[in-house]
């Protein structure tokens, strides 16, 4: 096990890339900690699988290095780095028994009989495969397939760390849930580092201690859920993040308030002039109904109650805003205006967010 | 909509019907019809019952084709279906050679059965043959129409030349099929190149090895151009296949009654060697699954 560096990373699948476009991943400078759970979250082709095969040594970067502990290990093969890979769809040896399958990994090693047979025993009982150990893999349902995939990348104590691709893609809901639960329990039991990448952020969100959050080839923000949540760095966390997604709304900002469409909203911290394209960005959990002349005039859509809560669909300038109501509060007819909480409102400049001279009540970073 | 019943339909199929006839019922008729029956012209016919297919199945010439024949089949597929492999692992996966490949390994397969084996008789003259010539000029006593051992060398050589294409580009097309997340999952696993062609490329090429293994049974079992070439089933009958045997038979001796037997039943013996190949391994397949 070890502690991951990616110092000054960047990959292209072009021979000569030219521009910073031709680069599927731009640079990146990280350090992932020793026995982490790290999400890769991102939308499909945002570079992250090709992030995973940098890491596993499938890819070998077209710039800068990996280091496992203070082991450059950029020009290593996967055998050498010892890393335990589970793939998007199922990989099993179709010829093989459930059994040999699960041990395939030790035996390669050369590991002792004795001990492969009692690791294989516990991984079959983790997978709830038990039953099954000596039938052939040939045959079995997809997500049995998968579940000996994932056991296979969990059956090796020793790996620097075991990498996930979207490995629940082909496994029922309620199975995702309980083996999302086992990997969890697994981790917190061998203390594996465990890099799981995945475009679900519910999966993200429970798996990981740290997500990764990648948009177009750049790693836009680090950090725990709760910091993703609060103070998304980047407009696509605010709105990849949350269901639904950050409202986002085009402003001029000149102290303390923004300045929407003709309307004046205040801020939670006063910010210096700002150059390029403003836009502030609110979740819609602290978007509020409100009476008189307070807040922002709207046009209502819809109401949609998902349960829990319900949510409030509406139109400014021609663009949505979306707030999030408790349930049952009832929508008298007549609304047509909402409000922000100040605190809670984020503003970004081309993207990116901007920290206010003065801090608020949550916890501020350093904009990028 | 309603189905308009109208008998007068099956007429439509009445072409298919003559073509398939003239084609195929009506010759393998005559055949039946010449395996039962004696002639002496005049299209005069006797009722013989089973007399030919005794005369046949006793007959010692026979019994020794039928072996050298299930030699010949055997030694080809034996040397044809592990080189065939071979030669497609080591084909390029992708980019401008393997289509050079691919067309170069094809253009065996374009050549006529008749012209591979005159290819081969020249080739192996010592006259004007570069392959004899150059067996001569080694010191080796080379002379495939006078030892037997020279003519099944030069009638297995030619025949593997001929057709391992076929078994490497169906392998091939077997190996391509392979999703590549297997060979990265191989090697996370550490699996040594023998045993990634044990576990993954093997189970996964047995499809289209079983339809290989299949047509070269068929297909050398019912040899007969290229050998009636290059040695016309010589020296003595050391190269007299089946088929060999069975055209001199019926054309050099005019046998129609046991030639007919005999074609009828090397058609039965072929048909049930495939069905019970076929059955055996697709079993075996669902076996394996359970």
């Amino acid at each position: 096990m070890a502690q991951i560096t990616l110092d000054n990373l960047a990959h292209s699948y072009l021979p000569n890339p030219r521009g910073e476009e031709d680069y599927a991943l731009k640079q990146l400078d990280h350090v992932w900690g020793d026995g982490e759970a790290y999400a890769l979250l991102g939308a499909s082709g945002c570079g992250k699988s090709t992030l995973l095969n940098i890491i596993s040594g499938l890819l070998v970067p077209s710039r800068g290095r990996i280091l496992f502990g203070d082991r450059d290990v950029t020009r290593e093969d996967t055998v050498a780095r010892n890393i335990a890979q589970v793939f998007q769809f199922p990989v099993v040896y179709d010829t093989m028994s459930v059994g040999d399958n699960l041990a395939f990994p030790l035996r390669n090693r050369g590991m002792d009989p004795a001990y492969i047979a009692a690791r294989v025993q516990k991984i079959a009982s983790m997978i709830g495969m038990e039953e099954m150990l000596k039938r052939k893999a040939r045959g079995l349902t997809a997500d049995a397939k998968q579940k000996i995939s994932l056991g296979r990348g969990m059956v090796r104590e020793d790996v620097n760390a075991i990498l996930f691709d979207e490995p629940l893609t082909v496994i029922d809901p309620h199975m995702k849930w309980e083996l999302r639960t086992q990997l969890k329990a697994l981790h917190n039991e061998f203390g594996h580092t465990m890099i799981y990448v995945t475009h679900d952020q519910t999966e993200a969100l429970t798996f990981a201690d740290k997500v990764v959050v990648m948009h177009d080839g750049r790693v836009v923000q680090l950090g725990t859920p709760e910091e993703l949540f609060d103070t998304p760095e980047h407009t696509f966390v605010g709105y990849f993040i949350g269901s639904p997604g950050m409202n986002l709304i085009e402003a001029e900002v000149s102290g303390n308030t923004a300045h929407c469409a003709g309307h004046a909203i205040p801020l939670g911290g006063s910010y210096k002039p700002l150059k390029g394209r403003v836009q502030i960005g609110i979740r819609p959990e602290f978007v509020a109904l409100a009476s008189g002349d307070e807040g922002l005039p709207v046009t209502i859509r819809r109401v949609e109650d998902v349960g829990r809560h319900q949510i409030l669909r509406a139109e400014f300038a021609g663009k949505p805003v979306n707030a999030i109501l408790p349930e049952g509060m009832s929508v008298p007819a007549d609304s047509n205006r909402l409000k922000f909480r100040p605190e809670r409102i984020s503003v970004y400049v081309d993207d990116w967010r901007v920290t206010p001279l003065h801090a608020v009540s949550n916890p501020q970073r350093e904009a990028v | 909509m309603d189905k308009i019943q109208n008998n007068k339909a099956w007429f439509l199929v009445l072409p298919v019907l003559v073509l398939v006839a003239f084609s195929a019922v009506i010759p393998l008729m005559t055949v039946v019809n010449y395996s039962v029956q004696d002639t002496f012209g005049n299209n005069v016919f006797f009722w013989e019952g089973l007399t030919w297919f005794q005369d046949v199945l006793t007959s010692r010439q026979v019994h020794s084709a039928l072996g050298r024949q299930l030699m010949f089949s055997g030694i080809i597929l034996a040397i044809q279906i592990p080189l065939g492999i071979l030669i497609a692992l080591c084909m390029p996966k992708r980019g401008v050679w393997a289509s050079v490949c691919l067309v170069l390994m094809a253009l065996p397969l374009l050549i006529p059965w008749n012209v591979v084996g005159t290819i081969w008789q020249i080739l192996g003259r010592t006259d004007i043959g570069a392959l004899g010539y150059t067996l001569n000029s080694l010191g080796i006593n080379w002379n495939y129409s006078r030892n037997p051992v020279h003519a099944w060398i030069i009638v297995v050589t030619m025949d593997v030349w001929h057709w391992t294409s076929l078994v490497a580009l169906l392998a091939y097309a077997g190996l391509q099929s392979i999703p590549q997340a297997y060979y990265q999952a191989a090697k996370i696993d550490q699996a040594s190149r023998w045993k990634v062609f044990r576990y993954i490329e093997l189970p996964k090429m047995q499809g289209v090895l079983l339809i290989a293994i299949l047509l070269r049974f068929m297909d050398s079992f019912m040899i007969y151009t290229e050998p009636f070439v290059v040695t016309g089933g010589g020296p003595g009958t050391a190269t007299s296949f089946l088929s060999i045997d069975l055209v001199k038979m019926a054309l050099g001796q005019f046998d129609l009654g046991p030639a007919a037997a005999f074609s009828i039943m090397y058609f039965l013996v072929i048909l049930l060697v495939s069905w019970v190949f076929y059955t055996v391994m697709t079993n075996l397949d669902k076996a394996e699954g359970r």
